[in-house]
């Protein structure tokens, strides 16, 4: 029978290997998934995986979608290295769309080049400050950090809700939830003419960059390593643990609200109650698939963002709801954390003697 | 310690427990290999190694912990192959493990009834317990939970629980690191009485007088393998050390201390309570260290060493800032780094995790404490290069077996990883040097090599304050001693002439002008 | 306040608390053999789901409860596989099954969406139903509200004077000790862990069968969320588990009376649904506050993966 036996020392090759393997496994258990609802699996995966990024557009597609992923996750993966467990990206994404929304619509007659920027700081300090609810009570009170963002989540979608059902609904909108759209100088510029993608993914890439020097080569990024990987070594070096849960909060908060700021003042031009769409969530699997370093992030959330476009062809041409994307989402996760074991032990095959 | 009893006479009955060829591999590892022996019925055998030689795995193949991957076991002349400890205990084999496996939030008869076949009733079990307790003078309170005991009672209850089986064969594991000279002699009462009564014994340890005053006879282990046998009766200690490590004992060069050093470290009437609720609070500690002095702190394991080193160190901040002075600063509300920055170093009981981050290199865990003495920080980034240099200053100048500054510390052996960790606190020249067990589960080359550095730092004019359970090695360099128990200090008071006798009285709390003892634990120690 | 709004409010609140109660008590004996299993979000939306559809094609509730049961079990294994087998990050794994869970019964459930089963009629217990206040509050309730109150007991009884429950504390406190002394401690974990992801599995049953006997993504709203938190604030103990789960319930329920009463209040409903959720956070911080209790009485390992060398 299989055994595992534990490796002398963890294995580099595994650590790098162990999201392809699991990216792999994926795809076959999609192709499964495909034959057992009864379609073909080839143009399954042909409609799934290929169809989204067939042409210019697509990829610009690919990469818009793929932007509040790489955002949120480069956030949550400064925490996680940290043991700091922010699982809501999504209520700080939502709070961040928030705050950028109310600058927009106040300073709606304004055309002036400060606009954007403020914007930019708002969402960023509207998702810090949403962050800074769970750091507070984690460093003040010894408040679990899971639940305590996690519960802010449905709070900030109800709050949402509130906006855009009472006082930002658009007077003009036929009751429909959401605010009036904002103007040109709130809205960030294209990259490329007749697609999408917006000035938002050069930001994306900057935040990337900075928090790969911050994760690798700053002190503070090394003193959130050493309170992840040992609590007990980082106490005795003197790091603060409360700055640890700061730091990682904040920043993961911030770079969650610059991601929903993106997302309104980008391709949705307005603030809806449909604002937070699981991006939040989605990126706890991005951070995790892309071994929560800034590359791997990159390449995670590209693919997470072809799932979700997938998805979203397989309800268009396969009549297939949508959420199968969830589904594709989950696996991976699943099958990264087990393939994970092979970094630390080998498969052997053995019999069992007597 | 004369009393020992003759070794049972050899007889016509096949051994007790026999081991043939026995054999065990890990990944990377040869624990165990080629292993042969015999216990008779009765008879007090010492396994004798030192660490890293082997003893534990042999133990834990016989307790069916661990299945061996070579050889056969014999029991009372039947192959069997033990298939786990409860197929050990059926058969009459019972364990005292090293690191108790008790369960701190249970009671001392919750913890007996997990170890024990069917289904006792409590009651019936704590009228059992008491029984067994009397007849072997092991008091304790069946009704208490473990972590309200001390760890003599701990190991007590430990005992208990293989006896209350009818063992014929008791295994116990190092059990004297725990306890004061005392309480060792008591036990060793209780081991020959049950040798008497016919339950055969192994007995591990490292500590070659023990040895010498309980067991029959002895087989010694190094580097997985048999070294030898011997009747310790008949044998000095130098000759089993022969044996044990291949070579005579090192011994460190220890000169009198300068008797003019000014006051480095003082703790001023030091009260802590512990946040954690098994922990031991600390009352009104007082201390003086001068340079070019080393104070040694002696004391049975689980006496608030713990807290103390913690509020030395500034990794337990206090509400005042007096108690703790380092250098004539008040530094007692004061973090770790902070305290660095006056000069003091300090390496902690636990290497891995704490003293070290087993998945970062070297390099970077030279970062963990000398970031700022050797200057590895500029505007807030990394300078890698220096951590890297620094690194294999430390390697090289300690002797460090390594693959070079960037392996990861959790792939060196306990003693490399020690004498890295105490070389990258003492390069950073500290005016005050604190060290707690510094020669734990370190083999004994590396162990002598640390004790002489300690020393050599102390005639640099450092001072240097060692935390231990191992009262020899506090004899080895200490120019003083202290002894904690139950949060309190004693004086410090001059090594020379003092016995390990007297050391071991004080390790239960009664040293001249100590409060009256009021715990259980005092009064039968 | 008048007695029959009394005995209405006393009624929902029961019933609003009891999926808490069955999915806390589930991950209580999870937790209490060491292992935090936070995918109970997961496994009640499955639950749930599973649930609804048997119960959609076969007529029988009690065959839905089976299934959600089921449904739990099997998220509960998969999260088994990888953090006991496979020693998986425990909260990585939770919450890889919080959000798989979630997204899966998503997928599944859509045919069933705008459906509704029929009610299911409560269980009235002769005699002491005709109480006054409480009777009809309490003992004409749904069956798995009995459930609830049978499990409570089950459960104190199983912990603290079942040799079984002794066995599997000893697990979640030291799973070396227990090892060492001859405990099978990856067999006892998988069952506990399989024990939590079938409590979860009813409790998602109920609420899609017999609270709102219809099935609508999102449904579970933060609920596994919540008995989570349950947990820690009853730190790990069964009756105020209980406890909790009625307050959260009553919380629940005053916002749904407020918004419903056509009380003239100057306040959004959307603010007053998020009541339970603050109330967590509120009821969370002011126990954790305790850092002492939480340490005397969470099991030792929890969280922490453990593998016996061989």
């Amino acid at each position: 029978m299989l055994e595992l036996e534990a490796r002398a020392e963890p294995s580099r090759l595994m650590s790098c290997l162990s999201p392809l393997l699991a990216v792999a496994l994926m795809l076959a258990g999609g192709l499964l998934v495909f034959s057992a609802l009864g379609k073909d699996p080839g143009e399954g995966f042909r409609v799934f995986f290929l169809n989204p990024i067939k042409d210019l557009y697509g990829i610009s597609e690919l990469l818009l979608k793929a932007t509040p992923l790489m955002l949120c996750a480069i956030g949550l993966a400064i925490g996680f290295r940290a043991n700091i467990w922010n699982i809501g990206a999504e209520g700080q994404f939502m709070l961040g769309a928030v705050a950028a929304t109310g600058i927009a619509l106040h300073f709606d007659a304004s055309d002036g080049a400060l606009l954007l920027p403020a914007m930019v700081v708002a969402g960023a300090l509207g998702g810090a400050a949403w962050a800074a609810i769970p750091a507070l009570l984690r460093t003040r009170f010894n408040a679990n950090e899971i639940l305590v963002s996690l519960m802010l989540v449905y709070v900030a979608q109800l709050f949402v809700s509130w906006l855009v059902f009472g006082p930002w609904m658009d007077p003009d909108g036929f009751n429909f939830p959401q605010t009036r759209m904002f103007g040109d100088a709130a809205l960030l510029p294209a990259l490329l003419d007749g697609t999408r993608l917006h000035l938002g993914f050069a930001l994306a890439i900057t935040v990337l960059v900075a928090g790969h020097a911050f994760m690798n080569r700053s002190h503070a990024g090394f003193r959130m390593r050493v309170a992840g990987q040992a609590p007990d070594a980082a106490r005795y070096a003197g790091f603060s643990a409360a700055r640890t849960v700061w730091t990682g909060l904040l920043l993961g908060g911030a770079a969650a609200g610059l991601a929903g700021m993106a997302e309104v003042a980008g391709p949705m031009g307005q603030l809806t109650d449909k604002v937070g769409s699981g991006y939040g969530f989605a990126a706890i699997i991005v951070a995790f698939v892309g071994r929560l370093n800034a590359f791997g992030i990159f390449l995670a959330s590209l693919l997470m963002a072809l799932l979700y476009i997938g998805g979203e062809q397989a309800q268009q041409y396969l009549n297939l709801p949508s959420s199968i994307s969830m589904v594709f989402q989950g696996m991976l996760l699943f099958f990264l954390l087990g393939a994970d074991v092979l970094i630390n032990y080998r498969l052997r095959l053995r019999r069992r003697a007597g | 310690m004369s009393d020992r009893t003759p070794p049972p006479a050899a007889s016509g009955a096949p051994p007790r427990l026999q081991l043939e060829g026995i054999g065990k591999v890990y990944p990377g590892v040869v624990a165990n290999e080629g292993i042969d022996l015999a216990v008779r019925p009765g008879e007090i055998r010492a396994i004798l190694g030192e660490n890293g030689a082997g003893k534990s795995t042999l133990m834990k193949i016989i307790y069916g912990v661990t299945r061996p991957s070579a050889g056969r076991i014999l029991w009372e002349g039947q192959a069997v192959q033990v298939e786990n400890p409860a197929h050990a205990r059926s058969l009459g084999i019972g364990m005292v493990f090293q690191h108790f496996s008790l369960f701190e939030t249970l009671s001392v008869a919750e913890n007996v009834a997990l170890a024990l076949p069917g289904r006792p009733a409590l009651d019936e079990l704590s009228r059992r317990i008491a029984e067994v307790s009397e007849r072997y003078g092991l008091p304790v309170d069946p009704r208490r939970r473990i972590h309200a005991l001390s760890v003599g009672e701990r190991q007590r209850v430990e005992i208990i629980r293989c006896l209350l089986q009818h063992p014929r064969l008791l295994i116990l594991d190092e059990p004297t690191s725990v306890l004061t000279p005392q309480a060792v002699r008591k036990l060793f009462g209780t081991l020959r009485q049950l040798s008497a009564e016919g339950c055969s014994i192994l007995y591990i340890s490292h500590k070659l007088d023990e040895i010498q005053a309980l067991c029959h006879t002895a087989t010694v282990l190094r580097g997985g393998r048999v070294s030898g046998e011997c009747i310790p009766a008949r044998e000095t200690a130098q000759s089993m050390a022969s044996l044990m490590i291949g070579r005579a004992l090192p011994h460190c060069e220890h000169t009198a201390a300068r008797a003019d050093g000014e006051l480095r470290l003082r703790l001023a009437g030091l009260s802590h309570a512990s946040d954690d609720p098994f922990g031991t609070d600390l009352q009104d500690i007082h201390l003086d260290l001068h340079a070019g002095e080393v104070v040694g702190i002696a004391g049975v394991s689980g006496n608030g060493q713990q807290a103390l080193l913690r509020a030395i160190s500034g990794e337990d901040t206090l509400a005042e800032k007096f108690p703790v002075q380092i250098c004539g600063v008040e530094a007692g509300r004061l973090g770790p780094a902070q305290r660095r920055r006056l000069g003091l170093c300090f390496v902690p009981e636990e290497r891995l995790g704490r003293g070290v981050v087993p998945d970062l290199s070297l390099a970077d865990n030279a970062l963990l404490t000398a970031a700022y003495s050797q200057a590895m920080v500029a505007a807030g980034f990394l300078r890698a290069g220096r951590a890297h240099r620094f690194a294999r200053r430390c390697i090289e100048a300690f002797g460090v077996k390594c693959g070079g500054s960037g392996a990861l510390a959790g792939s060196l052996s306990g003693g490399n990883l020690q004498k890295f960790i105490i070389g990258r606190e003492i390069l950073q020249a500290p005016k005050v040097f604190v060290c707690a067990q510094p020669t734990w589960g370190v083999d004994v080359g590396a162990a002598a090599f640390i004790r002489q550095s300690i020393i050599d730092l102390r005639d640099r004019g450092c001072a240097v304050l060692v935390v231990s359970e191992e009262v020899d090695e506090l004899f080895e360099i200490c120019d003083r001693i202290a002894v904690i128990a139950k949060g309190r200090l004693s004086p410090a008071r001059p090594a020379a002439g003092a016995t390990v006798e007297e050391i071991g009285v004080w390790m239960s709390g009664m040293w001249p002008g100590a409060e009256p003892a009021t715990h259980v634990e005092a009064a039968n120690a | 306040m008048d007695a029959d709004l009394f005995t209405s409010m006393l009624f929902a609140t029961v019933v609003a608390g009891t999926p808490l109660i069955i999915t806390a008590l589930g991950l209580l004996v999870s937790e209490k053999a060491g292992v935090l299993n936070l995918g109970a979000e997961g496994m009640m939306a499955m639950g749930a789901v599973a649930a609804f559809a048997a119960t959609h094609h076969s007529g029988a509730p009690l065959l839905g409860v089976l299934a959600g049961m089921g449904a739990g079990m099997a998220m509960a294994l998969l999260f088994g596989v990888l953090t006991l087998t496979l020693m998986a990050n425990q909260v990585a794994a939770g919450l890889a099954l919080a959000i798989f869970g979630v997204g899966l019964a998503a997928f599944v459930g859509k045919p069933y969406e705008a459906i509704a089963l029929q009610a299911v009629p409560p269980i009235r217990i002769p005699f002491i139903a005709d109480l006054p206040l409480v009777g009809e509050a309490l003992y004409n309730q749904q069956a798995l509200v009995y459930f609830s109150w049978a499990l409570f007991w089950a459960v104190l009884w199983f912990l603290h004077r079942s040799r079984a429950g002794l066995v599997l504390r000893a697990v979640g406190e030291s799973p070396a000790s227990a090892h060492a002394i001859g405990y099978p401690v990856i067999r006892i974990r998988y069952l506990a862990v399989l024990f939590g992801g079938a409590m979860a599995g009813i409790g998602g049953a109920f609420l899609s069968v017999f609270y709102t006997p219809m099935w609508a993504e999102g449904m579970v709203a933060g609920r596994g969320w919540i008995a989570l938190a349950l947990v820690v604030f009853a730190t790990w103990r069964p009756l105020r588990v209980v406890v909790g789960a009625y307050l959260f319930g009553g919380v629940m329920i005053t916002q749904l009376f407020i918004q419903g009463s056509g009380l003239q209040i100057d306040f959004p409903s959307q603010l007053l649904s998020s009541l339970p959720y603050w109330a967590t956070i509120v009821v969370l911080v002011a126990i954790s506050r305790n850092a002492g209790a939480i340490r005397l009485n969470s099991p030792m390992s929890l969280g922490k993966p453990y593998r016996p060398d061989a």
